[in-house]
């Protein structure tokens, strides 16, 4: 086989012109199939079908570029092909068996950790790329090819640090509370002309002894920058980092197909760095904050965060689960509003429960999401989904939050920014203006929380809890939940 | 507190001032609710539904004789007189046209709240009876005029010829306007509106209808349009009569409170409209008509067969729902009253909204309110109303330095570029407009998924490894390696769990 594929490449330039104009072929094919998968996420209907097209898409692209690079390696295709296939099944092997084993409450991490790989891969690329071709001098092609270099390496280090950060937050095995060191933005700025310096640097040097220092300095420094970015971003605003990196991801995988001149990698590159872009644009709509002051840090670095404290808002009134239960029996119209504390204490099967129940006693169940509720995009839906929970029953909040003055009980699941009526009514508060989700409109607002003691993420207390309107259901969300529906 | 919700005393009149279903509402916020026996039959609500929702059934003596007592309008000598001293009535009471009713009520020693004197502000639409009845009213002109209409309203090829759509104009753009224009859209006429005020133009094409311009223009700082002056009056005029003669159905909607209604269609405009045409004049009233033939309260057709139709009543002949949204009305203005939801209301006279619809408290006399202005803010909001202006420019401005710049850096890459690399920025910028587009209609339930997917198929960065995996550098070769197996976990690894997450979504129909 090897002394046939040796004798098929030497025989003529037309079987490589063949096979370059088949690989062609296959990327345009695969980079359309790419573009159809993400529009086909975008529905319910289509989902399924776009994420089997990214999969042929995929299998396609690796055929093709297997093909090629086996035919164009002149002497150990045997070889090749044992590494591309060792590599490939190691890789299968982790990621298969960390995809079946994941709790979808743990899905924040793994996205995390999925964008670091990718920021890796990044890097390590770029460096290959640096090494297959280095810098040469007054050469304008091979200047920007090792801007592009440095670029991917800047990006995905920033990724790979970044992300692991937000992983580690995501999981608690670090404190989700933003590190606010002094002049942390001197710092960041710093790191970050640094970085621009030093890619400067690599482009003006030759031969890859030179030019391998300013390239590691630089992995160096952004490894520290992605790092520090995130950790100095609180858990609540974790929705805008994990899709903020996933963005980067992207730019990251568009730099390497830059060094490497490959059109598929640039455009699926472009395509993931934009469309996590505009997801992170969405987020911060959600929190009414610029992307600026989300990068720059969590709340609390400013005067005003205290203010919310020191109000004096009364006192809340407590309930117990048979009263709950109780008034739900009796409600017509139900709307649920979880929050990340719903995700903490795993309660999404009680309260998918909950639901089916009430829906049989005749009462109307919605559910209201906050574009920003739980850690990353979308992380609510994908918990009531795995609990079954119909997505034709779960509601954004620009779609049902004009209609809560109808509803007869609102239940409050583990959030706390997202339904605080601060938002609207104190123009002082730190999260006044940020969009919310006005549960005090309905007839009654149950507040399911830990204790009345910890305050939202962003560090503000919550006027809600002291409406006349509102009783407090202490305890565990799946604790409280489970007694609830005993007591239906 | 007691709420009387009585019988209304006027032959005609088919609604109630409450319903069942805001029977409810009112018991929910701490009242007590009588209902006087067949109060609600005419608009179909019968005594044991109010049963049901929780209020008593009485006579009229004690409907009537409640603390607080509801109604549609003021009500005759006969009723008034049964009204005990210190009580709350609550209705539709045109105190400015009425000097005489408020002497009356000021001498009977009641707190009175004219309901039809909501101010016209944001906060107190959810309580303004006057905007249900006219939203009812609009939809019910359009009604009234298909029923006398010769015509379809929707335009049809049929195998016996073609039908033109009806041509519909509407003659001022308030809420019984819009209401109208709605309607005879969804029924499939073209439809063309009028109003003094420019400003609404927006709001006519929004709902399909297309606006037609007045030499004269005019800002409203109360909500309501003005009287024009003369020889503006007659250009405006002109341009309805034009208007009008291109039109099968005209409805005229002027309305100033307390006075007579303004003509907007002459003798001479009804006169050139087409024999078939129809005319709903929903101003028209005693005092006076939007147009100079109608006969108030009646629907006849002229000499030249154009049909002008004079109901004063529209809201009437809808009972349960205007009924409903009354109801819905007197609610939410005790919901303004009751913070405490204890059945006790505290009538503020801080508060604009109540101390606007004050004809009497306790006796005294409370009319007129002073004014409330709409378009220029009161002094104490003045200033937090023109930050936040200012503030949500800036960002538009700032979003577009952000798109000049990319575009900037666009240029120049593909301009400064050695030539055979401009080709990949050109294949990349084109890839982040397709993914912009493909995302922007992404649903919220589907955003991690989306992630997830998008992970991995950023998992592609394998390619790049791969086409270096061959070197015969063994570094360049052991990174590739490296390289191909972080990026396989994410292909594998991202696709799976993509779909593990799409199997979970159901829809309840399933």
């Amino acid at each position: 086989m090897d002394t046939f594929l040796l004798s098929g490449f030497n025989a003529s330039a037309e079987v490589l012109d063949a096979l370059t104009r088949f690989q062609s072929l296959a990327y345009i094919l695969a980079a359309l199939l790419f573009i159809l998968a993400l529009a086909g996420l975008s529905k319910q209907k289509t989902a399924r079908r776009g994420n089997t097209m990214g999969v042929v898409g995929m299998a396609i692209a690796l055929v093709a570029t297997v093909a090629v690079s086996v035919f164009q390696d002149q002497e150990a295709a045997v070889l090749t092909i044992a590494l591309i296939l060792a590599a490939v099944v190691i890789g299968a092997a982790i990621g298969i068996w960390k995809a079946a084993k994941v709790q979808m409450t743990a899905m924040p991490e793994l996205v995390a950790m999925l964008h670091s790989f990718v920021g890796a891969a990044a890097v390590l690329v770029g460096f290959n790329s640096f090494f297959t071709e280095p810098g040469m001098a007054g050469d304008a092609s091979n200047a920007f090819h090792m801007g592009e270099v440095g670029l991917a390496v800047f990006i995905g280090a920033v990724t790979l640090t970044g992300s692991i950060v937000a992983y580690l937050k995501l999981s608690a095995r670090i404190s989700g509370k933003p590190l606010t060191l002094p002049g942390r933005n001197a710092i960041n700025l710093v790191m970050l002309v640094a970085c621009i310096a030093l890619i400067a640097w690599a482009i003006n040097t030759t031969g890859v002894g030179e030019g391998l220092v300013p390239l590691c300095v630089l992995t160096a420094v952004s490894l520290v920058l992605g790092a520090h970015l995130v950790l100095a971003i609180g858990g609540g605003d974790m929705p805008v980092v994990v899709s903020m990196l996933n963005s980067y991801s992207g730019w990251a995988a568009a730099m390497a197909g830059f060094t490497l001149g490959n059109d598929l990698l640039i455009i699926t590159g472009a395509l993931v760095g934009s469309s996590g872009a505009y997801l992170s644009y969405i987020m911060c709509q959600g929190m009414n904050r610029s992307f600026v002051s989300v990068i720059l840090g969590g709340f609390g670095g400013d005067a005003p965060a205290k203010s919310g404290e020191a109000r004096d808002y009364g006192n809340h009134t407590e309930t117990s689960p048979d009263e709950v239960a109780q008034l739900l029996k009796e409600a017509k119209r139900v709307v649920i509003t979880p929050g990340y504390g719903m995700a903490v204490a795993q309660a999404q099967y009680p309260v998918a429960e909950l639901t089916r129940k009430l829906i049989d006693m005749g009462v109307d169940v919605q559910f209201g999401i906050h574009p920003v509720a739980g850690r990353m995009p979308g992380h609510m839906n994908v918990l009531l989904a795995e609990a079954k929970v119909p997505y034709d029953n779960v509601f954004e909040m620009d779609e049902i939050n004009d209609e809560f003055g109808e509803v007869d009980v609102v239940l409050v699941i583990g959030a706390n920014d997202t339904v605080n009526p601060a938002a609207e009514t104190e123009p002082d508060s730190p999260i006044a203006g940020m969009p919310v989700m006005r549960v005090w409109e309905a007839g009654k607002v149950i507040v399911s929380k830990r204790s009345m003691g910890n305050a939202g993420y962003a560090g503000v207390q919550n006027p809600l809890f002291f409406n006349d309107n509102t009783d407090m259901l202490l305890g565990d969300a799946k604790v409280s939940v489970e007694a609830i529906i005993a007591n239906l | 507190m007691r709420i009387g919700i009585p019988k209304e005393p006027f032959e005609g009149q088919t609604l109630v001032a409450a319903s069942p279903d805001t029977v409810a509402k009112l018991i929910k916020l701490g009242y007590g609710v009588v209902v006087e026996r067949g109060a609600g039959a005419r608009a179909d609500y019968f005594d044991d539904q109010y049963l049901a929702a929780g209020a008593g059934i009485v006579e009229k003596e004690e409907a009537w004789g409640c603390d607080i007592v509801t109604c549609l309008d003021t009500p005759p000598a006969e009723e008034l007189s049964l009204i005990k001293e210190g009580a709350v009535l609550l209705a539709r009471m045109n105190p400015g046209a009425n000097p005489e009713l408020v002497g009356r009520l000021a001498a009977m020693n009641v707190t009175a709240l004219a309901l039809d004197m909501v101010p016209r502000i944001s906060r107190a639409q959810a309580l303004d009876v006057r905007s249900s009845m006219m939203n009812v009213a609009g939809n019910r002109a359009v009604i009234e005029a298909a029923n006398r209409f010769g015509r379809l309203f929707a335009g049809q090829v049929t195998a016996a010829g073609k039908v033109p759509p009806a041509k519909v104009y509407v003659i001022g753009v308030g809420v019984a306007g819009l209401a109208a224009i709605g309607a005879a859209g969804s029924m499939g006429a073209e439809v063309s509106a009028t109003d003094v005020r420019p400003e609404v133009a927006d709001q006519v094409e929004s709902l399909g209808g297309t606006f037609v311009e007045i030499p004269v223009k005019q800002e409203s700082s109360d909500g309501y349009a003005k009287e024009l002056a003369d020889e503006q009056q007659k250009a405006v005029l002109k341009v309805y009569e034009e208007q009008a003669a291109k039109s099968d159905i005209v409805i005229t909607t002027a309305q100033v409170p307390g006075r007579p209604a303004p003509l907007l269609l002459t003798a001479q405009a009804v006169a050139g409209m087409r024999p078939g045409s129809v005319i709903v004049d929903m101003g028209a009233s005693e005092l006076g008509s939007n147009c100079e033939l109608t006969r108030p309260g009646e629907a006849y057709t002229t000499e030249n067969g154009v049909t002008i139709i004079g109901y004063g009543d529209l809201p009437s002949r809808l009972p349960g729902q205007s009924s409903q949204l009354f109801g819905q009305n007197v609610v939410n203005l005790f919901k303004l009253v009751t913070s405490k939801k204890d059945g006790e209301p505290v009538w503020d006279v801080q508060d604009e909204v109540v101390r606007g619809m004050m004809v009497t408290v306790e006796g005294n006399v409370m009319w007129p309110p002073p004014p409330v202005k709409v378009s220029a803010a009161p002094l104490v909001q003045a200033p937090p109303a023109e930050e936040p202006r200012e503030a949500v420019e800036a960002p538009a401005r700032k979003r577009w330095w952000w798109k000049i710049a990319l575009g900037v850096l666009g240029v120049a890459l593909v301009v400064t570029a050695p030539s055979e690399m401009a080709g990949h920025f050109i294949v990349f910028e084109l890839a982040v407009v397709v993914g912009f587009y493909v995302i922007t209609s992404v649903t919220h339930t589907l955003h991690t998924p989306l992630m997830s997917v998008t992970n991995a198929i950023s998992g592609i960065i394998v390619v790049g490894a791969i086409l270096l995996i061959g070197s015969s550098n063994p570094l360049v070769a052991a990174l590739s390696f490296i390289a191909m197996v972080i990026a396989s976990i994410n292909v594998f690894g991202g696709f799976l769990i993509t779909n593990r997450m799409l199997k979970m979504f159901e829809r309840s129909s399933e």
